[in-house]
């Protein structure tokens, strides 16, 4: 299968990666080079075989659950503190409703 | 004995004796870093003054008679890793300037234990790469070049380039590094180093920037095989930050360095003799193959069927899981921002994304967003996963007749730093033998076991059972051994 521009720009929309005009063919390109290595895939037969979930390996103790509680807090200046627009306590975007 | 020639073993032995001192190693590998760093840019942040001050407090430490495992030992963390106080890029542009107000969990088992933290070593793009050259911060160097053609610049390998090149040139006693296709073995093999991707699940990936999440996996390299044991010892254990960390006790990993092989049932599998594959990279594997059997492991042909569809199924499994986790790059939180004047929200998520991510980073997220958009979820990634699972099942029918499993660890050693950069493809091939043990969650490590005929090191690999690691240790030691390897990179402290 073969990905035509159209659906080039809609992965970088549905990515919200902005695709200048230009760039467009060269990453279809690139894009079809590899899916055309991974079509290789289809010829394994995987009838009946139960999907791989997860990374552990055969033995690995199973996952469990955590006590459900409060284990942290006022951590908002932590948080905040990395923010690129920091307005008081808040991240700012740019305005989305009008 | 200078003291960057120190292994990690060599400088806590001459730690605890007394011979030298934190600060004497510290001073000497900061030294080291300012005059080699500017060629081989392994670093991306030097955190000196907090060197220095940390050796003095291990120091202290020791004389009041507290040390710990690694009192006192300089070492350097991957930029994938969270630091509190201390920028983490992950290579990327787009975290250019991030400060974790958190601590990963790996780094904090090396702090606790007692090591010294030289700075931050350079990767590939969020871990995406086998050649350190997607970096926002520029491409590593490897120490080494070929005898015949000393002018041409190599690459260290990837993702963990920046670790491999640093331990490598003797600018830190040992480094943390992260493997999700290759990235702590194949930089290993191509710096003449070790290198050990545990068992998915022995070490937290709290705190470690996440590439993807099922196959991540962080380690450490360093000069010797023992060096590797010592410094997973205190990396790994049980995290309920993490959920899938393993509640398994940690072995005294350095011990099984010891041990014997003989009685050992070696795998050789069939499938990794590939048709165009240089001559010397399959000598070497015999050779490492007949040394086993001198030390009295019985080495045994297996098949592991799925093998050649181990790289297609990476490339599906990871570019999904990475475009899931990268989703969280959008400019708002933290990490770079860029707006046009009168753009909206969704403007500034296309624009940051755009500028912030490198291109291999950019085309790994598309993939991984086609593979898993309504339509192609079932034909890409159901598909990869039930051929992982197939995978992984090869592996598990190997362990009812082998303990470990040896393979070359590249399929080349170190390429020129303008080869193979055109193709992404070409790149991928670059993890062929070592992908295997991320897709089916075994440890695996890399061992310096010999020369190729320009004087670049080669390395095998061990494969091992789901949190058997001791064995790792014990046949990569004997290999070890048996190879000798002192040859050392024209570049070095």
């Amino acid at each position: 299968m073969s990905l035509d521009t159209a659906t080039v720009k809609r992965i970088a929309s549905l990515a919200r990666i902005r695709l200048e005009a230009e760039e467009v063919g060269r990453m279809q390109a690139e894009l079809n080079g590899i899916l055309g290595w991974i079509e290789q895939l289809q010829a394994v037969d995987t009838e009946g075989v139960e999907p791989m979930a997860g990374g552990a390996p055969e033995g690995q103790p199973a996952m469990r659950m955590r006590e459900d509680k409060v284990t942290d807090g006022d951590l908002h200046e932590a948080v905040l503190a990395n923010a690129p627009d920091r307005m008081g306590a808040y991240f700012g975007v740019p305005k989305v409703v009008e | 004995m200078r003291p960057t020639d120190y292994t990690l073993k060599g400088a806590l032995d001459a730690l605890a004796s007394g011979e030298t001192t934190s600060v004497q190693l510290t001073e000497a590998f900061l030294d080291a870093i300012a005059r080699l760093n500017p060629r081989l840019n392994a670093f991306i942040t030097v955190t000196g003054e907090q060197a220095l001050e940390a050796a003095k407090a291990s120091d202290a430490r020791r004389a009041a008679g507290q040390a710990g495992p690694l009192e006192g030992a300089p070492i350097a963390i991957k930029d994938l890793f969270c630091t509190a106080g201390t920028q983490t890029t992950a290579g990327s542009a787009i975290l250019r300037g991030f400060v974790p107000p958190y601590e990963s969990t790996v780094s904090a088992n090396l702090l606790r234990d007692g090591a010294v933290f030289l700075g931050k070593v350079n990767l590939d793009e969020f871990a995406m790469g086998s050649s350190n050259s997607t970096s926002a911060y520029g491409p590593v160097e490897n120490p080494w070049s070929r005898a015949n053609d000393p002018d041409t610049r190599l690459v260290p390998g990837g993702s963990s380039g920046g670790s491999a090149a640093a331990v490598a040139a003797r600018l830190a006693l040992g480094a943390t590094a992260t493997d999700t296709g290759g990235s702590i073995r194949q930089p290993a093999a191509f710096c003449g180093i070790a290198g050990i991707k545990p068992t998915y699940g022995r070490c937290s990936r709290y705190g470690i920037v996440a590439f993807a999440s099922s196959l991540d996996q962080a380690g450490p390299v360093a000069r010797t095989v023992e060096d590797c044991a010592i410094l997973l010892r205190s990396m790994a254990g049980f995290d309920p930050r993490d959920a899938t960390s393993a509640d398994l006790p940690v072995p005294d990993f350095a011990a099984a360095c010891g041990r014997s092989v003989k009685g050992l049932r070696i795998g050789v599998p069939k499938e990794y003799r590939l048709d165009n594959m240089p001559p010397e990279i399959e000598a070497l594997w015999q050779q490492g193959l007949q040394w086993l059997r001198d030390e009295g492991a019985e080495t045994i042909e297996i098949s592991l069927p799925h093998t050649k569809y181990a790289l297609p199924t990476y490339y599906v499994v990871a570019p999904a899981e990475a475009s899931s986790n990268l989703a969280r790059y959008d400019g708002v939180r933290f990490g770079m921002r860029e707006v046009a004047p009168g753009g909206d929200l969704r403007d500034l998520y296309e624009r940051t994304r755009a500028k912030g991510f490198g291109q291999e980073v950019r085309r790994r997220i598309m993939i991984g967003t086609y593979v898993l958009s309504a339509g192609y979820y079932d034909a890409y990634y159901l598909k990869a996963q039930k051929v992982r699972a197939l995978i992984r099942r090869d592996f598990e029918q190997a362990w009812g007749k082998v303990d470990a499993i040896v393979t070359p660890a590249t399929p080349s050693a170190a390429f020129g730093m303008d080869e193979k950069q055109d193709d992404p493809v070409t790149m991928y091939l670059n993890d062929v033998f070592t992908v295997t043990a991320n897709l089916a969650g075994l440890p695996g490590i890399a061992v310096p076991a010999g020369l190729d005929a320009s004087g670049l090191p080669l390395g095998l690999q061990v494969i091992g059972k789901p949190f058997d690691e001791e064995t790792c240790f014990s046949v990569g030691a004997a290999i070890e051994r048996a190879a000798d390897f002192t040859a050392l990179p024209g570049i070095r402290a």
